[in-house]
């Protein structure tokens, strides 16, 4: 059966990003819907049925997180949404914000509904200039309709939403993090528990949620539970997903697929291949820079989030690149470790100062002043890094350069060895 | 102390305290609301600020060295944004850059004298599909090759 694109239906006509082409199409009829036939709790429970798992990168159940809230109702609840995507090769949340931003709003009304919310933070990172702007005339329709403020659609359920830009850091995509920023602070992650279900924005019940994964609740609303737990590989990875795929691809881009979908597919069908047909695949990363890197001849995975698991890597944010065998891999993890460097909150010591040392390492290994021991210190730092942080960022610099070391260990070794980039070198002939 | 901003910036600030919940959120989108007035965040402003908001100047100042979106120096009239980051560094991000360098000669983080340009490698935009990508001021370019670059600046001129 082909797969027919439904999280990226809209994001080709013209005008995509108006509530009237939303309409045209279908949208808010799921929010209509729920309201009337559905109780907060019963939706909860069909968006556990549905099988959805996070979209950000961790892949937990969104309806299981939903069911952390606690019972009372003494404090405001808040729904976060995590616009915030800044993992190295995503930028499928861009998509969905920029070109059909009805279809996360309508999720976000659904699921501010469910967990008993009547505000809403859109915290969208400070970048994404074109992303806020179409984002605040969205939520502009959407009040002029009725589809947010109060007694919404007469159901007596009200909803504001604010939108809040975040201001260059990676780190505030860490939902504890983006939580600090909302609150006007510098983006320190928070130590887990309690967790932000009790104790979260402004001490209040806070869920925070991505932006695709609340597109896809507007899907399960409008199409019911079983119709998403059908498509992708029941049980536990079901659902739509976008993947993107960047690099040394002929056709850059965001794909729809279900959960599941051979990455070879995504790389040769999708994203038309190499970009290079005399340079042939030699490595990909399936799901953005923090996650482990995949050689060539292990890329014949299946996309999703148990499958990759069990392959070593992840799917995380699905923000997937890939490298030819013209890459010099010592450089590109160089490049990632920067990336690292730059981006740490500074807030833990291993990742503080480990990512710094793993950088001037890197550097003086690509220079060809590298030692022979260099290779086992690059291990060394990153195994001292990983799980000694408050936040998984020291896993997210950690993995790669645990998993671009022991796959490519020949590599670095050799850099080490002739005191010189063996792919520059080659370059320069 | 006397108001370092227009009357219409001190007017967005005080709408802002009222927004969230509760009023430091309001830091944020008022150095924001600051920094578009007056192109950075200079001590004064964050003095200003800081009492607005009821918080100290200390804590003004952790804040706006964390994020990298708040100047505290002027950036060019043109605020030249290159992503360096790894699927743009596999695209040709190094060699923009070192165009741009030449083309403009500036080094990489340098506002020139006459405050027309100022250009920063950065991290990650987000864009990695249409690598190598920048960004000027708000505005978003790529993919981006010598000859589309050279355009770019003409349409700057």
């Amino acid at each position: 059966m082909a797969f027919e694109p439904i999280l990226t239906r809209n994001v080709r006509k013209p005008g995509s990003e108006t509530i009237d082409i939303y309409m045209e199409a279908g949208g808010y009829q799921g929010l209509r819907r729920a309201l009337k036939e559905f109780t907060p709790e019963k939706l909860v429970e069909e968006v556990k049925a549905s099988g959805l798992r996070g979209r950000g990168g961790a892949g937990f159940s969104t309806g299981m997180k939903w069911g952390f809230l606690p019972k009372t109702k003494d404090k405001p609840r808040y729904l976060c949404v995590n616009a915030d995507e800044s993992e190295p090769g995503t930028f499928k949340d861009r998509l969905l914000i920029e070109k059909d931003p009805h279809l996360v709003l309508e999720g976000i009304i659904l699921s501010a509904y469910a967990i008993e919310s009547s505000l809403a933070f859109f915290y969208i990172r400070g970048e994404f200039h074109q992303g806020c702007r179409t984002f605040e005339k969205a939520v502009q329709e959407a009040y002029a309709k009725g589809y947010l403020g109060r007694n919404i659609l007469g159901s007596g359920f009200n909803l504001d939403i604010i939108i809040y830009r975040g201001a260059g850091a990676y780190i505030c995509g860490e939902e504890t993090a983006l939580l600090e920023s909302l609150e006007g602070k510098r983006g320190y992650p928070r130590i887990k528990p309690p967790f932000p279900a009790i104790v979260g924005l402004y001490g209040c019940p806070t869920i925070i949620n991505n932006v695709e994964t609340l597109a896809n609740v507007t899907l399960i609303a409008e199409r019911g539970a079983a119709w998403f737990a059908s498509i992708g590989r029941p049980p536990k990875n079901t659902g739509p997903k976008l993947f993107c795929l960047s690099g040394h691809v002929k056709r850059p881009g965001v794909f729809e697929a279900p959960l599941g979908v051979p990455f070879l597919e995504l790389l040769n069908e999708y994203a038309g291949g190499m970009k290079h047909p005399e340079r042939p695949l030699k490595a990909a990363v399936p799901g953005g820079s923090s996650m482990k890197i995949l050689p060539a001849a292990k890329c014949d995975v299946l996309m999703d989030f148990d499958s990759l698991a069990a392959a070593g890597t992840s799917l995380g944010s699905a923000g997937g690149f890939v490298m030819d065998t013209g890459t010099c891999i010592v450089r590109a993890l160089h490049n990632v470790a920067r990336f690292y460097a730059h981006e740490s909150c500074g807030q833990c010591t291993p990742c503080r100062e480990g990512t710094g040392w793993l950088v001037k390492i890197l550097t003086r290994l690509e220079r060809g002043d590298g030692r022979p021991e260099d290779v086992d210190l690059l291990a060394g730092i990153a195994g001292k890094i990983e799980g000694n942080t408050v936040c998984p960022f020291g896993e997210a610099i950690a993995w790669p350069v645990e998993s671009y070391v022991r796959v490519f260990k020949d590599e670095f070794e050799e850099h080490a060895r002739r005191k010189a980039c063996p792919m520059r070198a080659a370059a320069a002939r | 102390m006397t108001i370092p901003v227009r009357p219409e910036t001190d007017r967005k600030i005080d709408e802002l305290l009222t927004r969230f919940p509760m009023k430091g959120s309001a830091l944020l989108p008022a150095l924001y609301v600051v920094q578009e007035e007056k192109g950075h965040v200079s001590d004064e402003s964050m003095e200003y600020v800081a009492s607005k908001i009821g918080v100290s100047p200390a804590f003004v100042a952790g804040v706006v060295s964390f994020y990298t979106m708040f100047h505290r120096r002027p950036v060019g009239r043109h605020h030249i944004q290159v992503c360096r980051t790894l699927p743009c560094a596999l695209s040709g991000a190094d060699d923009l850059m070192a165009h741009l360098k030449t083309r403009l000669g500036m080094k990489d983080g340098e506002t020139r004298a006459d405050g027309k340009f100022s250009l920063a490698s950065v991290e990650c935009l987000g864009a990695c599909d249409r690598a190598p990508f920048l960004q000027i001021n708000d505005r978003e370019h790529g993919p981006v090759d010598a000859a589309k670059m050279d355009e770019i600046l003409k349409g700057l001129e």
